[in-house]
């Protein structure tokens, strides 16, 4: 962008033909997988004359219920996506020895772990919670749907659009290669003048607009939308840690907003934030950045404790012990989690006291974390514990768990972080959580809330075997990992020179295969449970059994409503203690009920955020300039649509009520 | 100073920095009965509160696999050179030792739950509204409390022994610095993608190859080209941060005459892989001789070889220069090696007076 | 059957607890007005983090010009009682909203909305006076995360401006009803949050900056 260089086409800006990569035969090869499929998912669409439910039912919904189930979709593709670098990495670091360079130049791999890095915490891990969120929260609180069901289809959206973009980069220019976090001076025009960071920033711009929308519309759901009864001392433990997590969303997200504007305009126009010189102090974007990093650390793993918080006592038969406990356990992790943001940078050399204190808090954190196992393994204690799939991640969590725990306790000790940070050993800490927390939780969410979904459950067979191998692949993949950290090596680390270390690269190339095994045979459970559904369906509504929450008091599928009528709350366990009182469904006196109406406005709006990002990654001015335009009038027009909502009239509950009698009479 | 060699040697002795109080050791004490620890001897024992504690591998069940695994690799961690590292060594240990107390019973009590209260046995125990017991929950917020307590003073007291801004005290256990001596002093500068090493009282530099005397202190002064790296060498000290236009330190000892890895840790771009060097602890006799091999290389290192030297490259081999320009390391700390480029230092003394006035940026006032 | 709620558990005439409730409440927009203020919550962090970043670079002035060689108080100031004084007929106009006279509330949000193009204006001309000065948002941290900081607040400021026209346009077509009253409570106060980060930009940016 210097005053030398010619000006640019107001529309093609800087992208010509030498930015589509058609001299890399492997980016080729899967832009020909993803065309065929794309083609073949369009012709499946027109042949089976679904284009319009799609669009009816699902693109323009506004039902929290299919947002969520979306929103785990998208996640399920992306997480294909990036365990596919995953993979590619893993052979390049087992190759990538005795003078090897292995088959990725440091173009390519050093996309990849930026590309991994981005994938697997923007577009799956976020999705995924922000999806069994979204899914569950309004039927546990016994809500009709969220506060803003429009905001809520919206940034669904945008997440979309979002990882549309760092798809695009695989295939039109490049994706950043400064690493998931983007620290300058690395990500900066200097060092990094290609597109790779622009695609990145607006990635996460898009992408973070979407979360912090969809933030701010579950926590107002769940403080304005609880069930009569439901004080916050008898909301299900799942919801509290989503209301920390929303509350933390809000309060984090804006100063990732900040740390990569200010980045983007240091890139585009010249300011001189983050930059060496000028003034510029890169270690303030670390610091920003980092003030959203730690709290979105949380934002990802207590909705995985909320999670095992749900299924544990309902595959246990038993209440959740130390309800009050796992409560204040969940606030001070909050709370305590905007402190120690510090912890991802003791050896930048704050000083002893600055270093000190950070550990410390981090080390506190510990102690709530540590509460929290102890209340699932009392629930277990005189409980009667189903090994159905939920509880078997359940339980190879506990173990991962306190493995991760642990090395995480090392890492936040300041004098043992000038040795750790960095290494293998922080690599593999953060999977264990990852992997061992959130993908584990979500893999039980999954499987525990589908027959609420779609009324009948998964497979068990292929569940546990999914379990079995992602649990042992992750050892195996994982273990080697803390081995070469303390033997010294470093992440991001490409090419080799000790031999030695070769062969726990090896080993960890296995385990990643032995995590592919698991994703397939997830997969297949589903492919299965579909094909056997009518053995699998559930009409009860309470597939477990036992549920304890109001989600299993409805049918599944849910009706569109929820709720026939809205549900009373006595107790943490709304629906045992409804059990417990003999409760009866009510088969009369059914009302109309107030409902949202569809909007076509999130997709066009999104649709239009693709083009402008884009086109700002590429410098085209004018269509950066028509498509922002369009965005703002769209939105402005959106305003002037006062009929958002309708009824459904009580007849037709009657009859959706009716039916399900029917069907609880049959099975009989 | 005799240590065994580095590979397959025992777990060294357990020193840390805190005192042995009596009240600790009644806490210690319940503790153990608490949590229903055989003897008591043996859990005092794995804390390392009491001076000169001697842990032998047996000792530490709960570390056996793991040290088990290490000991027959080279991990360096485990087993270091330096008298840094090796109390960050202990200080592992010790934070995993204390961590075992929680976590072996509960890894054991989660399989043991799971297995014995299986739906299938119908002869368990089975209290489905039992959820609340006082002193349960006094144990489970007690317990990680108490442990969170030592190892929060670990953590604070070592964040001040350890920082690597603190001068050595010890050269090894029980070996202070003798008085008078004065540390070698190494400038180092991260280049892409190299490390420049500049002895300013040798007045020799070298790149991508570091020595010292052995029991010599050594005190880094660290700075950057362009990115931001990390400089490390994980068998006398571990890392910290090389960043453009700032200056780390890093003050270490190496005990042991030996070749040891260093390399940057901190992900710098293209030819990060190749960023890594050799550090040679050497005998004092030995390390002449290499500042003689660096003073018989006759290449002089000033602005302009610095400037030719600081352009990106890959896998650089070592060389070494003969003589420094000794203004050169403040120059690209102050970020003004190119001629014209106004110093840093400069704009902070403007600062100071309010900016430089409407006049125009970039230009050195003096 | 009469139903009693409170936020420990619903109970009928008889005290036997109740589990569902036999009537329908619309809920529409009950939500609004908390998720704005959460929005505004979000806002003000986006605007602490520009503050930081301002109390962080802004005393580097890479051998450039310092808000003394620059800042113009009276202008400044002048701009203040502009900003306050749009905020007091704001809450002439939520007055005049909530007795329910559409046309003089539309009056005061007009004359709102008239004081925010004076105050955009000013910055204009403030915008420009730094750059005969040779001072832009390239010259040095300083500049970058001062200008930042005043445009972020000028594109809410117009944002402010738009949205009282849309707000006009919306009050004409449907008059006063609920979900216009909503919309101008959040109207006001997303205006009142402009002043208040004005007045904290103009005391600790402008006032600070020259008194240093
Ligand atoms: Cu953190």
């Amino acid at each position: 962008m210097s005053a030398d260089s010619p000006p640019l086409d107001p529309i093609f800006g800087r992208l010509t033909l030498d930015a589509f990569p058609i001299h890399e035969p492997i980016l080729v090869a899967t832009f020909a997988v993803v065309v065929l499929a794309g083609l073949s998912v369009a012709g499946a669409l027109t042949y089976f004359r679904l284009w319009v439910p799609l669009w009816r039912d699902w693109i323009t919904t506004v039902d929290h219920k299919r947002i969520g189930i979306m929103y785990i979709v998208l996640a399920l593709i992306m997480l294909l996506r990036g365990f596919a670098d995953a993979v590619m990495m893993r052979l390049q670091q087992a190759m990538a020895f005795n003078g090897s360079d292995g088959y990725l130049p440091a173009h390519h791999f050093d996309q990849i772990f930026t590309a991994h890095g981005v994938i697997m915490i923007f577009f799956v891990a976020t999705p995924l919670i922000v999806g069994v969120m979204n899914f569950v929260i309004p039927l546990q609180i016994g809500a009709r749907d969220v506060s803003f069901p429009y905001l809520n289809n919206l940034g669904f959206w945008l997440t979309a659009v979002a990882a549309i973009l760092v798809n695009v980069s695989l295939f039109v220019g490049e994706f950043s290669q400064a690493g998931w976090v983007g620290e300058p001076p690395l990500s900066g025009l200097d060092a990094s003048p290609g597109v790779g960071v622009d695609y990145y920033l607006w990635a996460l711009q898009i992408s973070g607009a979407g979360t912090l929308i969809g933030g701010i519309n579950l926590l107002a759901t769940i403080i304005k939308m609880r069930a009569p009864g439901m004080s916050f001392m008898r909301m299900p433990i799942f919801c509290w840690t989503s209301l920390c997590v929303n509350a933390l969303i809000v309060l984090s997200f804006p100063f990732l907003t900040i740390s990569i504007t200010l980045l983007t305009l240091d890139r585009l126009i010249g300011t001189h934030f983050f930059t060496t010189d000028l003034g510029g102090n890169p270690m303030a974007y670390v610091n920003l950045v980092w003030v959203w990093g730690h709290p979105e650390v949380y934002i990802l793993i207590l909705p995985a404790l909320g999670v095992f918080s749900e299924v544990v006592p309902v595959l246990c038969g038993k209440r959740l012990f130390g309800y009050t406990s796992m409560v204040y356990a969940t606030v001070s992790i909050t709370v305590i989690g905007f402190v120690v943001w510090l912890h991802h940078f003791f050896t930048m050399g704050s000083g002893a006291s600055v270093n000190g204190f950070f550990g410390l808090m981090t080390a506190l954190i510990a102690i709530p974390t540590g509460v929290k196992v102890y209340n699932w393994l009392f629930t277990m204690y005189r409980g009667r514990v189903r090994m159905e799939t939920p509880m078997v991640w359940t339980v190879a969590f506990m173990f991962t768990f306190l493995l991760g725990g642990l090395s995480g306790v090392l890492c936040s000790i300041p004098a043992l972080d000038f040795q750790l940070h960095n290494s293998l050993v922080l690599v593999a800490h953060f999977h264990n959580v990852a992997i061992g927390a959130i993908v584990f939780a979500m893999m039980a969410a999954i499987d525990f809330w589908f027959p609420k979904a779609f009324g009948f459950r998964l497979d068990p067979f292929w569940g546990r075997l999914s379990a079995y191998f992602w649990t042992g692949g992750f050892f195996v993949a994982f273990m080697p990992l803390y081995i070469a950290g303390v033997m010294g090596t470093t992440r991001r680390t490409r090419v080799f020179d000790d031999p030695s270390l070769q062969i726990w690269f090896i080993i960890a190339a296995i385990g990643s295969l032995l995590i592919f095994i698991g994703v397939l045979c997830f997969l297949i459970q589903i492919y299965v449970s579909i094909r056997n559904r009518e053995a699998l369906r559930d009409v009860t509504g309470d597939a477990w059994g036992n549920g304890r929450t109001l989600e299993w008091s409805t049918s599944s599928p849910p009706p569109d409503y929820n709720f026939a009528f809205t549900p009373v709350a006595h107790d943490v366990d709304a629906w045992a203690n409804m059990k417990d009182h003999g409760y009866s469904r009510p088969l009369d006196g059914f009302n109309a009920v107030h409902m949202p109406r569809n909007t076509s406005v999130g997709i066009i709006v999104s649709v239009l955020t693709l083009i402008f990002s884009f086109a700002i990654v590429w410098y085209m001015w004018l269509v950066a300039a028509v498509s922002f335009g369009l965005m703002v009038l769209v939105s402005i027009g959106h305003t002037f649509n006062y009929n958002r909502s309708f009824h459904i009239p009580a007849d037709q509950v009657a009859r959706t009520e009716g039916e399900r009698t029917r069907l609880l009479a049959q099975q009989g | 100073m005799s240590h065994p060699p580095s590979c397959c040697g025992p777990v060294n002795r357990v020193r840390l920095v805190f005192t042995p109080e009596p009240t600790r050791n009644l806490v210690l004490r319940y503790l153990s009965r608490l949590l229903g620890y055989k003897s008591t001897r043996c859990f005092i024992v794995t804390f390392p509160f009491i001076e000169r504690t001697v842990l032998k591998p047996h000792r530490i069940i709960a570390l056996l696999p793991l040290v088990a695994i290490l000991s027959a690799c080279n991990a360096v961690v485990l087993h270091p050179s330096g008298d840094v590292a090796v109390q960050q060594r202990d200080l592992l240990l010790y934070a995993i030792e204390l961590m075992s107390i929680v976590i072996v019973p509960v890894a054991f009590l989660t399989a043991l739950f799971a297995w014995h209260y299986r739906a299938s046995n119908t002869k368990a125990r089975y209290e489905p509204h039992w959820h609340h017991s006082t002193k349960l929950e006094v144990v489970i917020w007690g317990v990680p409390v108490i442990i969170i307590g030592f190892l929060g003073v670990a953590t604070w007291t070592t964040a001040h022994t350890l920082d690597p801004y603190h001068p050595i005290t010890r050269i090894a256990p029980g070996q202070p610095v003798p008085p008078g001596t004065k540390p070698l002093k190494v400038e180092v500068v991260a280049l892409d993608w190299k490390w420049l090493f500049i002895y300013p009282e040798l007045g020799i530099a070298t790149v991508n190859d570091l020595a010292a005397p052995v029991n010599q202190p050594i005190e880094f002064r660290i700075t950057s080209s362009r990115v931001q790296n990390s400089f490390m060498i994980p068998a006398m000290a571990g890392q910290i941060y090389a960043m453009v236009g700032m200056e780390t330190e890093l003050h270490a000892v190496i005990n042991q005459p030996g070749d040891y890895k260093g390399y940057s840790s901190r992900f710098s771009g293209a030819g990060f892989s190749g960023m890594h060097f050799v550090f040679h602890g050497m005998n004092n006799s030995d390390f002449d001789k290499w500042v003689a091999d660096a003073r018989a290389s006759g290449a002089a290192l000033d602005s302009a070889s610095y400037l030719q030297l600081a352009v990106p490259s890959e896998n650089e081999p070592v060389h070494r220069y003969a003589s420094v320009d000794p203004q050169l390391y403040g120059k690209i700390l102050d970020m003004c090696v190119e001629p014209g480029k106004m110093c840093l230092s400069t704009m902070r003394a403007l600062d100071l007076k309010k900016g430089n006035g409407l006049c125009q940026p970039h230009v050195a006032s003096n | 059957m009469t139903t009693t709620t409170t936020m420990t558990g619903v109970k009928d005439g008889t005290g036997a607890p109740v589990f569902h409730l036999t009537e329908e409440h619309d809920h529409d927009g009950g939500s609004t007005v908390i998720g704005f203020w959460m929005f505004l919550m979000s806002d003000v962090l986006l605007f602490a983090g520009l503050f930081a970043i301002y109390a962080w670079l802004g005393g580097h002035y890479a051998g450039g010009p310092s808000p003394s060689d620059l800042f113009r108080l009276p202008l400044v100031a002048a701009n203040t009682a502009i900003m306050l004084l749009s905020s007091f007929t704001c809450g002439l106009g939520m007055l005049e909203t909530g007795k329910g006279q559409a046309g003089a509330a539309l009056k005061w949000f007009g004359v709102t909305a008239l004081l925010g193009i004076c105050f955009l204006y000013n910055q204009v001309t403030e915008y420009e006076h730094l750059q005969q000065a040779g001072a832009t948002y390239q010259t040095s941290a300083f500049l970058s995360s001062f200008i930042t900081l005043i445009i972020t607040h000028s594109i809410h400021v117009i944002v402010g401006v738009v949205w009282v026209g849309v707000l006009a346009l919306q009050v004409f077509q449907h008059g006063l009803i609920e979900a216009n009253r909503r919309r101008v409570l959040c109207f006001s106060m997303f205006w009142n949050f402009l002043d208040i980060t004005w007045v904290c930009v103009f005391v600790f940016v402008y006032l600070m900056g020259v008194l240093k």
